[in-house]
């Protein structure tokens, strides 16, 4: 049986087009209406209530959500970028072997063979008040009294964090960097750059659009997290998200609806933004 | 500008030589290797014991078929492969464990390698950039160098937004900003169409005229390393077969290879040698005084001026004669017709 090419294309985006219209477009249309309804303390109400939207907007939390928020993604992104780009660059210039050069990025995603809770649970003896790292630091004599900095803060949030998404940064900007034909490097060693001139000058520019994708994985991370982050902080530190979860526990959807809302324009502008810099259409293709 | 001053020198020079060169003088050869080899493991070796003296500034093509070596040489004079055994000197000066930079070298790749993300212009002057040279300076100069490959008036693209033959003149600019004493160039007219090719084959030599430095050219295509080169090296299985002006390299052929990779000749055995017999030195038909073959005609080409007839012979032996189309169309042998050749013994040249 021949299928007509138009058909066939139809055919082709319609498993995605199912999905994605079921799981994303009717699931965000409904919240986006439940956000404007009224609501008690175990019910919703079919009626008009702009409430959980003023409430939303104008709530002096609501900005200390966000600040707290755009801090942990802020020292996130930069951490992350740094070691990412610099475990690439190692990994892509430094490591001749193919089979070495795969392993060691697979070694990098290590982080992600452990459910999230063991991890977590496993930090506790390291980082704990009684942890290995206090008694190694007093048994040193750098401290006095154990550090209660190191778990169940924001330290220790962004170094779950780092832990995590150095990952995310680490893949596309090797993927872009092991695309820099090369000829490149050579032809800038020819003209006499030096190494640091090189990166700088060459490999950076040329992994801009690796680092807007790893960006994008760390935003949407970071920002939609509550999990982590209660975790992590001990249930201390909250985040837009980490609000819209505990109001969700509390049965009150409208607000958790409006500030999910809130949330979901807050990531597209920011991710819109993004590729406006940097267009990611040269990783995408080839 | 030394430059500037070439250039307004070439234009009034069309009959003399330009006197004033890019290069000092006071040296023999530009670019020699002293038997050299690199070897990846002990058995493989992709360069074996060559030595090769290049005159000053000079044309100099290295021909081979691919994996020869060719491309090897290259890259190890330009510093990009390090040399197992041997030495390398350009103008008199060791340089067989420096760096790129410190060579007195530059290389113009097969894939151009034009960053990207930079103008025309910006890349040209890459070069001074990292040394640091002021803005103003450096777009002057890199200004001048686009010039002189005629580029300038594309100076702001980048290069995406130029076709192969541009980005490879902007290549040659950022390649001769660095002021080289020698310019490696790496097969750089294999991804060109066949017009282009040839303009940019004259043009390179041109600059190389006007520079006055020596040109290192990799090259598969022996029509393009008869047309450039001042001494034309061919290169086989990680030696180098032959290697003089190309038309001593032509005329007489120092082995089988040589005479069959460079193309016009026949080689076959007379008298008990190996002889090469250019192509155009055989006529068809049986003449006295003549030594002569016999074969069956498998292939005629009309090339316009001259034709071209390839036959086996008895003996089982590739056999081509060039003659002029008037000579050809007096008999006009046609496909599987049996035909005498027959070649002056003085045109036969014994190989070794």
């Amino acid at each position: 049986m021949r299928v007509p090419p138009r058909v066939a294309s139809w055919l082709q985006v319609a498993p995605m087009a199912l999905v994605f219209t079921t799981m994303v477009l009717i699931p965000l249309g409904i919240i986006t209406v439940v956000s404007f309804l009224d609501y008690d303390f175990a019910r919703v109400f079919p009626e008009i209530y702009l409430g959980s939207w003023t409430d939303a907007l104008t709530s002096p939390l609501t900005l200390s959500l966000y600040l707290t928020v755009f801090k942990f993604l802020l020292i996130t992104l930069a951490i992350t970028f740094v070691v990412g780009f610099w475990l690439a660059y190692f990994l892509v210039f430094h490591v001749e072997s193919t089979g070495w050069r795969m392993g060691l990025l697979a070694a990098a995603a290590i982080p992600f063979w452990t459910p999230g809770p063991i991890r977590m649970v496993s930090w506790v003896p390291l980082l704990g008040k009684e942890g290995l790292v206090n008694k190694a630091l007093m048994n040193a004599g750098i401290t006095e009294a154990p550090l209660d900095w190191l778990l169940y803060s924001e330290f220790s949030v962004i170094l779950a964090y780092c832990n995590l998404l150095t990952l995310a940064m680490l893949g596309p900007i090797t993927h872009s960097m092991a695309k820099i034909p090369r000829s490149l490097i050579q032809a800038a060693q020819d003209a006499g750059a030096r190494e640091w001139q090189i990166v700088r000058d060459v490999v950076l520019p040329l992994c801009k659009p690796g680092i807007a994708i790893g960006a994008i994985f760390i935003i949407t991370a970071v920002l939609g997290d509550f999990f982590m982050i209660k975790i992590m902080s001990g249930g201390q530190i909250n985040t837009p998200a980490n609000a819209i979860a505990t109001e969700l526990a509390a049965f009150q959807y409208p607000p958790a609806a409006a500030k999910s809302v809130m949330l979901l324009v807050i990531v597209v502008v920011l991710i819109t933004g993004l590729l406006r810099v940097v267009d990611i259409r040269k990783e995408l293709q080839r | 500008m030394q430059l500037k001053k070439a250039r307004e020198i070439d234009e009034t020079t069309h009959t003399g030589r330009p006197k004033i060169r890019q290069v000092t003088q006071g040296h023999r050869f530009d670019v020699e290797l002293v038997r050299v080899t690199k070897s990846y493991n002990a058995k493989s070796k992709a360069v074996d014991d060559i030595s090769l003296r290049i005159p000053r500034s000079s044309y100099c093509c290295l021909l081979g078929p691919s994996g020869c070596g060719k491309s090897t040489t290259l890259r190890m004079l330009a510093g990009h492969e390090e040399v197992t055994d041997g030495a390398i000197l350009i103008q008199d000066t060791e340089i067989t464990t420096l760096p790129p930079v410190d060579r007195g070298t530059s290389m113009m790749f097969q894939d151009y390698a034009l960053f990207p993300h930079l103008s025309a212009l910006d890349n040209v002057a890459f070069s001074l950039k990292v040394r640091k040279v002021s803005k103003a300076e450096r777009d002057r100069q890199a200004r001048e160098y686009l010039e002189l490959v005629q580029m300038d008036h594309l100076a702001n693209r980048l290069p995406n937004e130029l076709s192969g033959g541009q980005q490879q003149r902007v290549a040659l600019a950022r390649s001769l900003i660095t002021r080289p004493k020698v310019l490696l160039l790496d097969e750089p007219l294999s991804a060109l169409d066949p017009f282009l090719r040839t303009r940019m084959r004259a043009e390179l030599k041109r600059i190389q005229k006007e520079l006055g430095i020596t040109f290192v050219h990799v090259t598969h295509s022996q029509e393009e390393a008869m047309a450039l080169s001042d001494i034309m090296v061919v290169m086989n299985d990680a030696k180098i077969m032959q290697a003089g002006p190309a038309r001593e390299v032509f005329e007489t052929p120092a082995n089988a290879f040589v005479a069959r990779f460079i193309g016009g000749h026949n080689v076959l055995m007379s008298e008990g040698r190996e002889v090469s017999v250019r192509a155009d030195a055989c006529r068809i038909g049986a003449m006295p005084g003549m030594r002569g073959a016999s074969g069956t005609v498998t292939m005629v080409e009309y090339k316009g001026p001259f034709v071209q007839v390839s036959m086996t012979s008895d003996t089982g032996d590739d056999l081509t004669a060039t003659m002029t189309d008037a000579e050809y169309f007096a008999a006009a042998p046609q496909i599987g017709d049996t035909v005498a050749v027959s070649w002056d013994p003085k045109a036969e040249h014994v190989l070794s």
